[in-house]
Parts: C-alpha cells; structure tokens; sequence
C-alpha cells in the first residue's frame, strides 16, 4: 500500500494522504494506522496552498455552528458530515479562578458541554465516524475509558452505524449508563484500559470493523484539531500564550498544537509563540515521569487512579507530546486523586464548571504550575476542561456535603440556616483566602 | 517451546496474509530469529538497526507486555500466545 508517488488532490477535500510522522512513506487515505515499515504512527497531510486559497475569517465565521466550520482543515470528503452540533464551545473569561490563582488573563475551554455526549470525544468521533461511512464501513468501534465510548455509541447510533465499544470493567456508572443507553454492544473487559486497547488492536485485525482509534486513528485524532482553531477564532484570531490540557494518550495535546500551527500556516493568525503545558494524575504518569527525568522515551505504568478517563499507562503519542512540551517551553505536571478532587470543587465553586476527574487534573496542574511561576501572571492561558462531572460523581461523592433536610415550616429552615452560616464560619477557618 | 504469534496487519504480506503463526522458541528473543526464518524480513521490520525493538512495537505474552516482564529475554513455553501489536492506538 506505500505509494510510488504521492495521490492526486481530490476536487473537494485539501487532504492529500496519509504520511508517516517517523519515516515519511506515504499511503492512500484508507484505514490504516501505522507505516509498514516502520510502525510510525500515520498522519493526515493536507494542501495547504488549496486550503488558503479558498478559506478566510469569514468564510469561517460564515460556516456552520459546529466543528465542520473549519471543514477544509478536517480529512472528510463529504458535503453533509454527520452534525450533532458538535463544537463551538463556551471560552470563558475565568475571572474568579484566575484571582485565585494570581492568573490575570486566564480562559476555559468549556468542552464539559460539548455535544452530544458532554466531552471533547464527540470531535474527534464526529470525524472518525464520518470518515468511516466515506471508507464504507457499517460497523464502528473503540477501545474507551469512557467518554469516548459514550460519544462512539451516540454517534454512532445518530448516523445509523452498528457499533461494538470495549471498555474496562471498573468504569464510573454513569459511563456505562451513558454508552449503554444507545443500544452498542458493549464489551466490558477485565482489565484495565491498556488491556482493552491490546485486544482491540487484535479485534481489528480481524474483523474489518472500524474502530476509531485503532485503524480510523488517523483521522479520528484530527479532530481535536478543533479545540485549537475555535480558541483562535473565540480569542478574537489571536493565538494564546499558553495552553494547559490533560495528557492520557497525548493526541490531544499534539493536536491542539498542530491546529494552531495549521491557521499559522495559512494566514489565519498571526504566528506568536505558544507554550503548551500537561496534565496527569499521579497514580498514571508515564509521560509526567519522562519529563521530570528529562527521559525521551515514556515508560509504561499500570494505571491507579480515580482518574480514569486518562488512565493510559501506555501512551501512543506520549514521545510527541513530551517533545512537544519541551520545545514550546511548557510543563507536564502531576496531581494526587485528592489534588484531583480539590480541583474539580475549586473549578465548580469558582467559575461554576461541574467537571469530571480529567478537567480535575487540568485544575490542579494549572494551580501548581501558577504557585511555581510556570505560567505567568500576564499570560493569555487557555485551560481545557474536557469532560463533565455528572459522568464521574463516585469521584467527588463524599466530598461535597449533605443537603439540609427541613420541614415544611419557616422555624425549621431558620434552624438549618443558622446551622449552615455556622459551618460556613468553619470552613472559612480553615479556607486560605 | 511451540508459541502462537499473533501477527498484525502491517507484517501480514511478509506470512501469506496469515494473521496468526506457530513459532518454536524459548524467549523472545529466539521468537525473532525463529519468525524471521519463517517469514524472512519480519525481524527487521520489528526491530531497529541495533536490533532493538523499535519504539512503536509493543510485544505482549499471555497479554501482558514484555516491558513488564523480562524484555525480550521472557521466557517462553508450550502453549503461549505472543501478541505484536503496533503501540500506536487509543486515546
């Protein structure tokens, strides 16, 4: 499947091929995933002069309200995407949380209401599964911590594909609930994410399903891009200075980075530079332990942490992010599962963003990294929240209080109000403000 | 020691587009040149100039990864499955 010579451009779509990012063979755009001569991962290349030719600010501001605004970026070929209004999630000016921090120009990328599944999956599903309908597949599947199962399903099931998800056994209820509702069969697998991945790859192998992030990985990954030009566009077309994100398999992170650079490429925005900074939960840290030892190459962990949707100990793209971090002049950092759960209570209490363990993650790193002097004060940061808390309530149950139970009477609620301004005096004691 | 090896997509040119081949070796080690009389080419393909496996190669016996075994000294008996599986996935 290398090709001799590179394919021609097709009328419509700017992608070209797919390239190894190691060695630099090229192949057709089918589903394949990695180079056969070296096992590099596969990535999109695109025409950028065609791209630039015919996309401008308003071409973009123009499009529709969902991540296929920057369609010519994304590798479909298609005129109707599959559209669940995917994208275009709340920027907020984080006023509060940044005053805590001593953070003076610090944004939230809000993708715990992203649609339809309240996480970042639904991009890069949204693309993968469009992708996969182009390549004639009829059915899909992932190997997923969660979110991503619950986006696949959902999608999935709105596009009229039949869908196979694995996840791990020990998955937060809501996950489950949230997959199992529409209709996939769903393999729960004993074993942690890793394992899951490992028989997914084997499954793949012989089935011809599509599986978004095995043999659809390539394109499914770009999606993410997105999380990057809409922070461009929301910024007013400006770059930010510094970016935080969690790191599970580190695509995320490397895509964020390579949408900036793309609307660089093409004239969209003013180059600046950007420093991009990561997140993991200590309990799974392979890349945080990297970049501590000043390693480059990522050791495998075995995942123990509340955090689960970024329990990968065997992280595919973890050299691509470490290096990234490095060369733009960011951090990865780690934080314990209490660290976790304080920072999620931090996000809701301060900027009113319910976020799941990920988002918690990203929440911490972002406060150490601000008491160290990693982020500077005057600094445009970006943090990205990329997933919803009601998904993981086991993660923050018991710690968040009880509700006053009252009687139907003013002198009962009066009771519980003074109780509750005592145990307000309380917390206030032990709260540094 | 008789082995099943699971071969993935990208070598299956090399073993007649079988996805699965019985081995005879005593480690992984010994897999490799064992694989490579069999399907000659499939050793450099996994491995690096220095012989190394390469970076995005994961092997797994009984599914669990070389890495947290013995590397590529994991001794190997009668009846194991060795998986190699590209390490680029998921996420």
């Amino acid at each position: 499947m290398v090709l001799a010579t590179a394919p021609t451009t097709s009328p419509r779509a700017a992608f070209t091929h797919l390239r190894c990012k190691e060695c630099g063979a090229e192949y057709e755009p089918k589903a394949t995933h990695v180079c056969e001569l070296c096992f590099g991962p596969l990535e999109v290349a695109y025409d950028y002069a065609a791209i630039r030719e015919r996309v401008s600010r308003d071409s973009i501001r123009q499009g529709p309200h969902s991540i296929w605004r920057y369609k010519d970026f994304l590798p479909v070929t298609t005129a109707t995407p599959i559209d669940l209004g995917t994208g275009l999630t709340p920027l907020i000016r984080a006023e509060r949380l940044g005053r805590r921090l001593g953070l003076k120009n610090l944004y939230l990328k809000n993708d715990a209401v992203n649609m339809p599944t309240l996480s970042f999956k639904d991009r890069v599903v949204s693309v993968a599964l469009t992708r996969a309908q182009e390549l004639g597949f009829t059915t899909v599947g992932c190997a997923s911590t969660g979110n991503l199962a619950n986006s696949t399903a959902a999608i999935a099931a709105h596009a009229g594909l039949e869908c196979c998800v694995f996840i791990p056994a020990d998955l937060e209820a809501g996950k489950v609930l949230g997959t199992l509702i529409y209709r996939p069969t769903v393999m729960a697998v004993k074993g942690n994410y890793d394992q899951v991945n490992r028989l997914c790859s084997e499954v793949a192998n012989t089935h011809g399903w599509g599986f978004v992030n095995i043999n659809l990985r390539p394109y499914y990954s770009e999606g993410s891009k997105t999380l990057g030009y809409e922070v461009v566009e929301q910024l007013g077309w400006r770059l930010p200075d510094h970016i935080v994100a969690p790191l599970a398999s580190g695509s995320l992170f490397t895509k964020i980075h390579k949408g900036f650079r793309e609307f660089v490429e093409v004239g969209l925005v003013e180059d600046r530079p950007v420093r991009c900074s990561g997140a993991q939960a200590q309990g799974c840290s392979p890349i945080a332990q990297a970049f501590a030892e000043h390693r480059d190459f990522v050791t495998p962990v075995k995942p123990n942490t509340i955090a689960k949707s970024i329990a990968i100990g065997n992280p595919a793209d973890g050299v691509y992010a470490l290096d990234q971090a490095r060369k733009t002049g960011g951090s990865i950092d780690m934080a314990t599962d209490a660290e976790i759960v304080a920072g999620i209570q931090l996000l809701a209490e301060t900027e009113g963003i319910f976020t799941e363990t990920a988002g918690g993650t990203t929440i911490a790193v972002l406060q150490k990294l601000a008491a160290a002097g990693r982020i500077d004060p005057e600094e445009v940061t970006v943090a990205y929240i990329t997933g919803n808390g009601l998904k993981t309530q086991e993660a923050v149950q018991g710690y968040v209080g009880e509700p006053f139970t009252i009687e139907p009477q003013l002198d009962s609620f009066a009771r519980a109000l003074e109780r509750s301004h005592t145990l307000e005096r309380l917390e206030w004691q032990t709260i540094p403000v | 020691m008789a082995v099943k090896v699971l071969i993935p997509t990208p070598l299956q040119k090399l073993t007649q587009e079988r996805a699965e081949v019985e081995c005879q070796a005593g480690s992984i080690d010994e897999l490799l040149e064992s694989l490579d009389a069999a399907a000659p080419g499939i050793k450099n393909r996994v491995c690096d100039d220095s012989g190394q496996i390469r970076r995005f190669v994961n092997f797994y016996v009984n599914s669990e990864d070389i890495r947290f075994l013995e590397g590529t000294a994991t001794p190997l008996k009668d009846g194991d499955v060795v998986s190699i599986i590209p390490a680029i996935a998921g996420g």
